[in-house]
């Protein structure tokens, strides 16, 4: 079923894997909306995400970064578990994720992706407001540091998620939908940061909507709809068959078996 | 009038030390209340606060009996009773704080039920607990259910700490309000990720969920604090009210927080200020000469819902006043561009020398009537961009670079409409007359890209160059 067409990952030893994800099963409410998933993410390469609604794709995301519970399997981040290695995994959550009313201008957003080099209890000085400015000044938007975040675009705001991912310097991003409901300076704006991401030897992990800018902009695919259907380069994997199984509906038993699992209490 | 202002003074002339006391009291157990209230209002939380506000009784019930039942077996002396009490209180109420975030989070996932029905579902059944246990022990406890529920600010004085004539009530409210600040200061980046943005919190290592717990419990003891003073029930009002009025006139967070402290710190004076004085000159007046006075705690609750009013109609930009403002100046900056455009058009025409036709044009081509022209007119002559020389009205240089700026955006609309949508000749114009207001040199130049640098628009009359 899974097609793994690159030898890549597997030539390296595991423990410089980027990602490693070990027979993860993630459920809500017992019932599974990940099934069995088993992945190698590969080292500096730009991984597209793609799947249809409800297929799991930021499930996936929150299962690894521990933001929910995975009811069997384990992950490690570089061969070790994300508890150890949490500096050096970026997050950017879904743009409506959060409330953009709150009381906060675009450089103190930037800056949270410092908090945790800054440490506890300590304050973000002008050393911090600097690196956060620089970042901002990469995603072109320095010009908007002191804007409160209500008043800037979609596509503004998504860049702001991106320059506070950018400052916590991770090896390992995971990105839920950067690309959704941004404009078309923006969307360049990403690719860019992207490629100089992957260039200086880091990975990430995007989950993505448009399937006709998945081989322009990613390296590898990870085709996704409850189970995972195929993962590996784009050119190899990302096939109109693939998409065919990934988009042709849900497994019909996959549903039915989740469902009787849920009525009958089991399913750990 | 004066009557009003006498009886007013007359009835603040009585105003003795207590009355300091009660509103130095309500002050600092308000301003207490509204620390915590800001990140409630924040994680769009408020009514969590009500919710602790409830659950704290059975808390505060357990805690009293606790205390007693300690002080009977003698592990704490009469001596130290006082003081452990207040320390067996708090930790009762943060228990209690904790224990409802986390009820009513296994209500929501375990019950399957909406998490504002958890909420609902939790504090009122902790609520009813308590008031149980309040009858059943009634016999053991001096626990009087009316001052839980409406605060006793008006006696602080009785109850004072020993060789000063402080209030034990004002201590203990000031002790929690200078936690509270430090707390806030302390862990202000911490409070604002969490609130903010719960999920990358986590992933940074400030555990969101951590967090919210412990927001929790500093409210719930928080409230206690202030139930003796405000009650259980408006409490409430100091939690959530200064938070909301002061998220309303600043959009900076450290901004919201002095401004909540400074709202809650107010409501004090007016509210003891209206409950003296109120009373006597609304219900003296209607022959209820027996009301004398009102409940501090429940004029303040008054005032601070005054205090958030008078933000919604103040606040710099949103405001209703602002907007009022923001759309007059808008109505009237459109007539006088409009003026601009009539006085343009009417010497591209020849026109701009006959008085007679300059007038009929200024008073039938305007869709403004005669005030808001006459508002318009005068506007552009303080602007220097209209003369009126003798029995004519005309555009002075700046004045017609003005209006070929609207004219031009105009047309260019115009043209721009033509490209792009299948419309009749004669539909464009009340489009562009609209639009005309709207569009900026910036938006123009770009317009006169995508268009080719028209000459002409749709009707063939020319595009004025931009000045």
């Amino acid at each position: 079923m899974i097609q793994r067409s690159n030898p890549e990952p597997f030539t390296e030893h595991p423990a410089s894997s980027p990602l490693t994800i070990h027979d993860m099963t993630v459920a809500y409410h017992r019932k599974p909306v990940l099934w069995d998933i088993d992945y190698n993410a590969p080292k500096g390469r730009l991984v597209a995400i793609v799947g249809p609604n409800g297929a799991g794709k930021s499930t996936l995301i929150k299962a690894v970064l521990d933001l929910i519970p995975r009811a069997s399997g384990d992950v490690k981040v570089f061969g070790l578990s994300y508890r150890n290695q949490r500096s050096r995994v970026g997050y950017v959550p879904q743009r409506e994720s959060v409330d953009w009313d709150f009381p906060v201008n675009a450089l103190d957003v930037v800056a949270m992706g410092l908090y945790r080099k800054i440490g506890w209890c300590r304050p973000v000085t002008a050393k911090y407001r600097k690196i956060a400015l620089e970042a901002l000044d990469r995603v072109g938007m320095a010009g908007f540091a002191r804007r409160q975040i209500s008043q800037l675009s979609g596509g503004q705001q998504q860049r702001v998620f991106l320059a506070r991912a950018l400052v916590q310097d991770a090896d390992l991003y995971l990105m839920d939908e950067p690309f959704t409901g941004v404009d078309a300076a923006t969307e360049r704006a990403i690719v860019a940061i992207l490629r100089n991401l992957r260039d200086t030897g880091k990975t990430a992990l995007v989950v993505h909507h448009d399937l006709q800018t998945v081989p322009e902009y990613f390296d590898h695919v990870m085709l996704l709809n409850m189970r995972l259907v195929a993962t590996g380069p784009v050119q190899e994997v990302f096939t109109p068959e693939n998409l065919r199984k990934t988009y042709g509906g849900k497994l019909a038993l996959l549903d039915r078996v989740g469902h009787q699992m849920t009525l009958s209490g089991g399913g750990q | 009038m004066p009557g009003i202002l006498a009886q007013t003074l007359d009835l603040l002339a009585g105003w003795r030390p207590l009355d300091t006391w009660i509103v130095v009291t309500a002050a600092l157990a308000a301003m207490g209340c509204s620390l915590p209230g800001v990140f409630l209002v924040l994680r769009r939380q408020s009514m969590t606060g009500d919710a602790l506000s409830h659950t704290s009784l059975p808390g505060i019930v357990i805690a009293f009996l606790l205390a007693q039942w300690l002080n009977k077996l003698g592990w704490i002396s009469p001596e130290t009773y006082e003081t452990a009490r207040h320390g067996v209180l708090f930790l009762g109420a943060m228990v209690v704080g904790v224990a409802t975030a986390v009820l009513t989070e296994w209500v929501h996932k375990l019950g399957r039920v909406e998490a504002s029905a958890a909420l609902g579902v939790v504090f009122t059944t902790l609520f009813a607990l308590g008031l149980i246990l309040i009858r059943t022990a009634a016999d053991n406890v001096d626990l009087d259910p009316d001052c839980v529920l409406y605060g006793t600010v008006e006696t602080v004085v009785i109850d004072t700490l020993a060789g000063t004539g402080v209030p034990r009530a004002a201590v203990l409210n000031g002790l929690v309000l200078l936690v509270n600040l430090g707390l806030v200061v302390i862990f202000f980046k911490e409070l604002r990720i969490s609130a903010f943005d719960p999920a990358l919190a986590t992933t940074l290592g400030i555990n969101a969920t951590l967090m919210h717990y412990a927001l929790m419990a500093v409210t719930a003891a928080t409230l206690v604090a202030a139930f003796e003073s405000v009650g259980s029930i408006l409490v409430i009002a100091m939690l959530i009210v200064p938070a909301a009025t002061a998220s309303l006139l600043s959009r900076q967070l450290w901004l919201v927080i002095v401004l909540s402290l400074a709202v809650a710190g107010l409501s004090a004076p007016l509210g003891h200020v209206m409950a003296i004085v109120l009373p006597p000159l609304i219900f003296g007046r209607l022959g209820f000469d027996s009301v004398v006075d009102a409940s501090t705690a429940g004029m303040m609750a008054v005032a601070v819902g005054m205090l958030f009013a008078a933000a919604v109609f103040l606040a710099p930009g949103t405001g209703i006043l602002a907007r009022i403002v923001h759309h007059a100046v808008l109505v009237v900056r459109i007539a006088a561009e409009d003026v601009l455009g009539v006085l343009y058009r009417a010497e591209e025409a020849g026109m701009a020398s006959k008085a007679t036709e300059v007038n009929h044009l200024l008073e039938n081509a305007l869709k403004a009537g005669p005030l808001l022209r006459g508002l318009a007119m005068r506007t552009l002559i303080r602007e220097g961009k209209l003369v009126h020389d003798g029995a004519i009205y005309r555009l002075t240089p700046a004045g017609r670079d003005a209006a070929r700026a609207v004219v031009r955006s105009h047309r260019l609309w115009e043209a721009y409409l033509a490209k792009h949508f299948q419309l009749a000749e004669d539909h464009f114009h009340d489009s562009a007359a609209r639009a005309e207001h709207y569009i900026d040199s910036g938006t123009r130049e770009r317009m006169a890209e995508e268009l080719d640098q028209p000459g002409l628009d749709p009707h063939g009359r020319s595009i004025p160059k931009e000045s």
